[in-house]
């Protein structure tokens, strides 16, 4: 995979107009999110009614790719279930480290733009940070992180 | 039975030639990631090896291999000469005046924790301090760290300019009755900064303050004579060297050494053992328990041979030479910025691209074939100062050409243009 199709086809536009960048007017869960290898630093905050995920915002500093995914998560989150915005996790998680089978990748919607990221190795965890993130949100962790238990590459399945 | 070192394989006085010399290096040509041709630009992480440096590596291994200092059998008699042997080179190399002073370690972090642990656990007491610099590696922050939680002793910091250059007066400041060591890095491995390290080991021992000089990044592309220097310790690894990972030298003044204690036990570095009371082996004996790295120490020695055969002067001489054009040319690529702008600086330009994240900057160049490094490069003192995340470094070699420092520019040329 040419990685600047990856940037031309979303990246960049996402890079340059966030969506649903900056904070969340009565968010009701907030995390941190920090990837030591690179410096990316951002935050995910959220505002869950009942059961159902109304509103995501972020915000911090990044490279591209990880605020592209982000800016894709907000939109692909946004009026979801708890369990369906897990699943939305759990899915991209396994895409992009090239273990998701076609089925999940095909629930996955337009996110499957970042499937090509699985033959960046040392770029996984740039695109998982905000999801990470967003699952540390939805079960009122503080903070995620991209090393240790957390890391994608060290997890199986 | 080594190679002569090939001395005069280039006319001291001609231009590198680098294409012939580029012939050597099997990587260079092998190679082609994604299609393009590698363009490798990370020498300040790891140099290259050239053939003459795996010819002698292959060659110990399928004619010389046994455990050194242990065999009376001619092979083991054999191995042992030649790890000697290639230790002698290095004393040559670095102009040690005794080749007891000459440590083999896995590296030059291996180097710095023998000396912050048998040095720094020995002598450094609570309150006692020691002087790093604003632009050390993390290898040679961490040790020092380790051992000062160990002991009650205080990391002092020398500060440095936006050219990133380190304020000597503020050094001089930082002297007073409780200052024990100093710990500095002779170039910076994020900027570039050629450090004034032998002016800065002269203030130290008017103040009766021994010196570690971290030469990581200094020994592959200048002439380093430890004793003109005066430092007390120098520490260098092999694989920046065109040598091979997993071997390291620490040097250390005789007198010094003998004064400290092992750092690690175990075979080799005892004259005697029993249960009730062992004794430490002479220096530098002591400090190399344990089968030392021999296959990569005699590579070492014949990559030492390797560039010595080109000339250390020579290197340099290119080197800047590169440095000065890629300086020029990246200063028409739109948005970039060089982080580093040191009056003495070796060939490494780290850059930031505005707007552009170093890691996005160093994923684009890598498939248009350039290896920069992008991040922090183990200096997160050095981003904090400047208050940035990260870099993309390029680090050159004598292997490197101009042709590549245009093909480095139009990448990232490309890659400003993508984003904007």
């Amino acid at each position: 995979m040419d990685p600047k199709q990856l940037y031309q086809e979303v990246i960049l536009d996402h890079n340059k107009k966030p969506r649903n960048y900056g904070k969340l007017a009565g968010a009701t869960h907030r995390a941190e999110g920090l990837n030591p290898l690179c410096g990316d630093h951002i935050w995910v905050e959220i505002k869950v009614a009942g059961d159902t995920v109304d509103a995501v915002a972020f915000e911090g500093q990044s490279c591209a790719i990880c605020k592209a995914s982000a800016s894709m998560m907000t939109g692909a989150v946004k009026g979801r279930s708890v369990g369906e915005a897990e699943s939305l996790v759990a899915g991209f998680r396994a895409m992009v480290t090239g273990k998701a089978s076609d089925e999940e990748t095909k629930r996955l919607g337009r996110l499957t733009v970042f499937a090509g990221i699985k033959d960046l190795p040392s770029r996984v965890k740039c695109a998982v940070l905000p999801w990470h993130t967003l699952h540390a949100a939805l079960r009122r962790d503080a903070s995620a992180t991209t090393e240790g238990d957390a890391d994608p590459a060290a997890q199986a399945g | 039975m080594n190679a002569p070192a090939p001395l005069e394989r280039h006319a001291p006085a001609a231009r590198l030639d680098v294409e012939r010399i580029r012939a050597d290096f099997p990587i260079l040509t092998n190679v082609r990631p994604h299609g393009k041709p590698l363009v490798y630009l990370d020498n300040a992480a790891s140099s290259q090896m050239p053939r003459p440096v795996i010819d002698r590596w292959l060659r110990y291994q399928t004619h010389e291999h046994a455990n050194i200092h242990r065999g009376v059998y001619q092979l083991s008699e054999l191995a042992t000469a030649e790890y000697e042997a290639a230790k002698r080179r290095v004393q040559r190399f670095i102009n040690a005046a005794d080749e007891h002073e000459i440590i083999v370690t896995s590296g030059t972090t291996d180097s710095i924790n023998l000396v912050a642990n048998a040095w720094g656990r020995t002598f450094l007491a609570a309150g006692d301090e020691v002087i790093l610099s604003q632009l050390e590696h993390h290898a040679n922050i961490v040790p020092w760290q380790m051992v000062a939680e160990a002991t009650g002793a205080r990391i002092r910091v020398i500060p440095c300019s936006d050219a990133g250059e380190l304020d000597l007066d503020a050094y001089e400041r930082l002297f007073n009755a409780r200052t024990r060591f100093v710990a500095v890095t002779h170039v910076s491995n994020a900027l570039g900064t050629v450090n004034p390290v032998a002016g800065m080991i002269a203030t130290a021992h008017r103040h009766g303050v021994p010196v570690l000089v971290d030469g990581a990044q200094a020994a592959p592309h200048m002439k380093v004579d430890v004793q003109a220097l005066g430092c007390d310790f120098y520490a260098f690894s092999g694989h920046k060297l065109c040598g091979p990972t997993g071997v390291g030298i620490l040097y250390g003044k005789r007198q010094l050494l003998e004064k400290m204690p092992p750092y690690r036990g175990g075979g080799d570095m005892i004259r005697s053992v029993t249960f009730e009371k062992t004794t430490y082996a002479d220096v530098p004996a002591r400090f190399e328990a344990g089968t030392p790295p021999i296959a990569a120490a005699i590579a070492l020695g014949a990559a030492i041979d390797y560039l010595e055969g080109i000339g250390m002067e020579r290197i340099a001489a290119y080197e800047r030479e590169l440095l000065e054009y890629g300086t020029r040319a990246l200063a028409a690529v739109p948005g970039l910025r060089i982080v580093g702008t040191a009056r003495e600086k070796a060939a490494v330009i780290s850059m930031v691209l505005a707007d552009v994240h170093p890691h996005d900057v160093g994923t684009l160049a890598d498939h248009d074939g350039v290896a920069i490094r992008t991040g922090h490069h183990c200096a997160q003192p050095v981003m904090q100062r400047f208050g940035i995340p990260a870099t993309a470094r390029a680090s050159f070699a004598f292997y490197n050409t101009f042709a590549e420092v245009d093909a480095l520019v139009a990448s990232l040329t490309k890659i400003a243009r993508m984003f904007s």
